[in-house]
């Protein structure tokens, strides 16, 4: 995958606080950004940069459903077709008895499909390395980051005035 | 600092710290090099280690003859240890996603290390049953694939076989959890770091940025593991207890197994966590994370958990009386006054009785007297379960052939060696990743840190005089 190298104007705050009312002051003045990074998830974020509620749980109800019935038809195709015995003078098709294994398929297939869609579409993977913006986010700022790739002066200089207004306590550009 | 804390909390972060503070806190024991006791416990936890393999070598070798287990007597303490470590198990799930689900913030002072506890434990407690079938070799037959014999598959109506899949399943939620949540955290680690210890993290970390969509799906797939994970926590226990309970000897066939045995499972874990989390945060010199009010915490559930127990353990006799079927009345006489009294006694006096001075709140809250109270219950909780297997096996139907069983120091080095597996892969995690958990850390600073906790408390008192007020 190609990618394009990306100028990225960011300021960083020292509170999740100042970061809620500089997202909001953003907004206000009609700033795109383009990712907030924080070491911990701040709440009442997603809401103001208006990001959509995360569908994985959905995903996670789809791979457990697959989980389900692949247990139980799988129990029930090989105790009723495939080489059926009697276990205890009880019926070939002995519904009670599979569910424990039914019910723990279903976990592991909602799981590890819901981990393995996580780490999938967030990019994420052993070996990959990300460009980050500053070594302190994983630490103790908080990021709002503008893409200014390509953007005139004017623009730049309305994002460094936002940033001087709303406190953020660096500013640096950087190429990634 | 909208927070609103009621007034009887108090603070789970001490010490006035600032978000830097916990990163540094937290991340530095894996940057500085290993302390003499470190050094000390790893050599004694690695020979531990080298005497389990040892002995896994003569069992394959000399055969399970090396045991002492006979007709009568067919589980011993290979089956004992197997439940005594899943009952280990699963404090750290109970921690992690029953206690998320709760919305019990003193979790985040424990749950990394206890979800790293519990899946040290499924690996020592997974290594009995393959040990115990003898050609080790064959442990694949255990899972149903297609095979050139038929194919013939496993028996899906077997509880061994339920326990198959309820272990794995939760062995491998457990760290995935587990590892997903140190996510975050390795890349602090990275973060910080130079050189080859850069490129270690940054391959452990998967390239996290911290970004906020990252973070929002973090977050919902924390939650739904943990929805899945509280579900099966309570399933992996009462699948272990469908091993006895759907036998047909008297002492096993209980309907009480299934939740006595859950009750029993989350008691030791939590002992076990105290055990690890007392050295633990002397050790790493983390008592502002891991606080009194924890260690407090964990106690109240070891004495509800402990009392649940007890009450379990009087019901079996109860029961087995009121049933008025005389090979329950016997197994039940027997696992009291039979051969085996002295780990009857063992088991009630460590696991009813001793956990009883929890109601004393000065007790519960001193370090000594907690650490001195896991061991108990560690030591009590193993009894429990060799009481249910060896008593009730020891005395069957036919008397020519009751039976008495010691174990051989085959078995006994086996124990000690899954005490050395789990203590060496603990201390290796301990050295390499932040044992408590960093990002959840500063996100309850705001309402938990003790320089925030009693503003937060003012406000609750501001909020409730408004409600009165309309």
């Amino acid at each position: 995958m190609s990618r394009e190298n990306k100028d990225v104007l960011y300021g960083l705050y020292d509170d999740e606080q100042d970061l809620l009312k500089a997202v909001d002051h953003a907004n206000a003045d009609h700033l795109e950004i383009m990712d907030v990074f924080t070491p911990f998830p701040v709440h009442g974020l997603d809401p103001k940069l208006g990001l959509a509620e995360s569908r994985l749980h959905i995903a996670g109800f789809i791979y457990g459903a697959i989980g389900a019935l692949t247990a139980f038809l799988f129990m029930t195709w090989v105790f009723t077709r495939d080489w059926p015995i009697i276990f205890g003078g009880k019926p070939y098709w002995s519904v009670p008895a599979f569910i424990p294994i039914t019910f723990e398929v279903t976990v592991l297939m909602a799981s590890v499909g819901m981990v393995v869609t996580f780490y999938t579409i967030c990019g994420m993977a052993p070996g990959i390395v990300s460009p980050t913006l500053d070594d302190r986010i994983t630490d103790d700022k908080f990021c709002i980051a503008f893409d200014v790739t390509g953007a005139d002066d004017s623009v730049k200089s309305k994002m460094e005035s936002f940033f001087a207004a709303s406190g953020a306590s660096e500013v640096n550009t950087k190429t990634i | 600092m909208s927070a609103v804390v009621s007034p009887i909390r108090e603070p789970l972060i001490e010490g006035g710290k600032t978000y830097h503070q916990i990163t540094e806190d937290i991340c530095s024991p894996t940057e500085r090099t290993p302390s003499t006791a470190w050094v000390l416990a790893f050599i004694v936890a690695v020979s531990a280690l080298a005497f389990y393999v040892f002995c896994v070598a003569w069992t394959i070798w000399v055969g399970i003859g090396s045991w002492n287990l006979n007709r009568t007597i067919g589980w011993g303490w290979d089956i004992t240890n197997f439940v005594w470590w899943v009952g280990i198990g699963h404090a750290g799930t109970l921690i992690s996603a029953i206690l998320l689900l709760f919305r019990q913030k003193w979790r985040t002072g424990v749950n990394r290390a206890a979800e790293a506890m519990t899946i040290f434990a499924v690996m020592c407690a997974g290594q009995f049953p393959l040990i115990h079938m003898g050609r080790l070799w064959l442990g694949f037959f255990i899972f149903p694939y297609p095979n050139t014999r038929g194919p013939l598959w496993v028996n899906f109506n077997s509880p061994l076989l339920w326990d198959v899949f309820a272990i794995s399943t939760y062995f491998t939620v457990s760290l995935l959890f587990w590892y997903t949540g140190l996510v975050p955290d390795f890349a602090t680690i990275r973060d910080r770091a130079k050189g080859i210890r850069k490129t270690i993290y940054n391959f452990l970390s998967f390239g996290w940025t911290g970004s906020a969509k990252h973070w929002q799906r973090f977050e919902s797939l924390s939650l739904v593991l943990a929805g899945l994970a509280t579900p099966l926590v309570l399933s992996v226990h009462t699948i272990v207890s469908f091993d006895f309970a759907t036998s047909v000897i008297p002492g096993w066939h209980t309907t009480i197994f299934p939740p006595y045995f859950v009750a029993g499972a989350i008691f030791s874990g939590f002992a076990m966590v105290q055990t690890l989390m007392v050295m633990t945060r002397k050790i790493l010199k983390l008592e502002e994370y891991i606080t009194l009010a924890h260690i407090e915490s964990m106690n109240k559930v070891i004495l509800v958990t402990g009392t649940i127990v007890g009450v379990a353990y009087l019901t079996e006799l109860f029961i087995a009386w009121y049933s008025g079927y005389i090979y329950e009345q016997f197994a039940f006489y027997n696992r009291v006054m039979g051969p085996y009294y002295w780990s009857y006694i063992g088991m009630m006096s460590c696991n009813v009785l001793s956990p009883q001075i929890f109601w004393w709140k000065k007790l519960r809250r001193n370090i000594f007297v907690t650490f001195v109270m896991s061991i108990f219950v560690n030591i009590g909780m193993w009894f429990e379960r060799f009481v249910i297997i060896a008593t009730t096996l020891a005395r069957d139907y036919l008397p020519s052939s009751w039976s008495y069983y010691t174990p051989t120091w085959v078995e006994v080095g086996l124990f000690i060696g899954t005490l050395g597996l789990f203590f060496t892969l603990y201390l290796i995690f301990a050295r390499v990743a932040p044992v408590v958990a960093v990002a959840e850390v500063k996100a309850i600073l705001k309402s938990a840190g003790d320089q925030y906790i009693e503003p937060n408390k003012k406000h609750y008192a501001e909020a409730a005089k408004e409600v009165e007020t309309h």
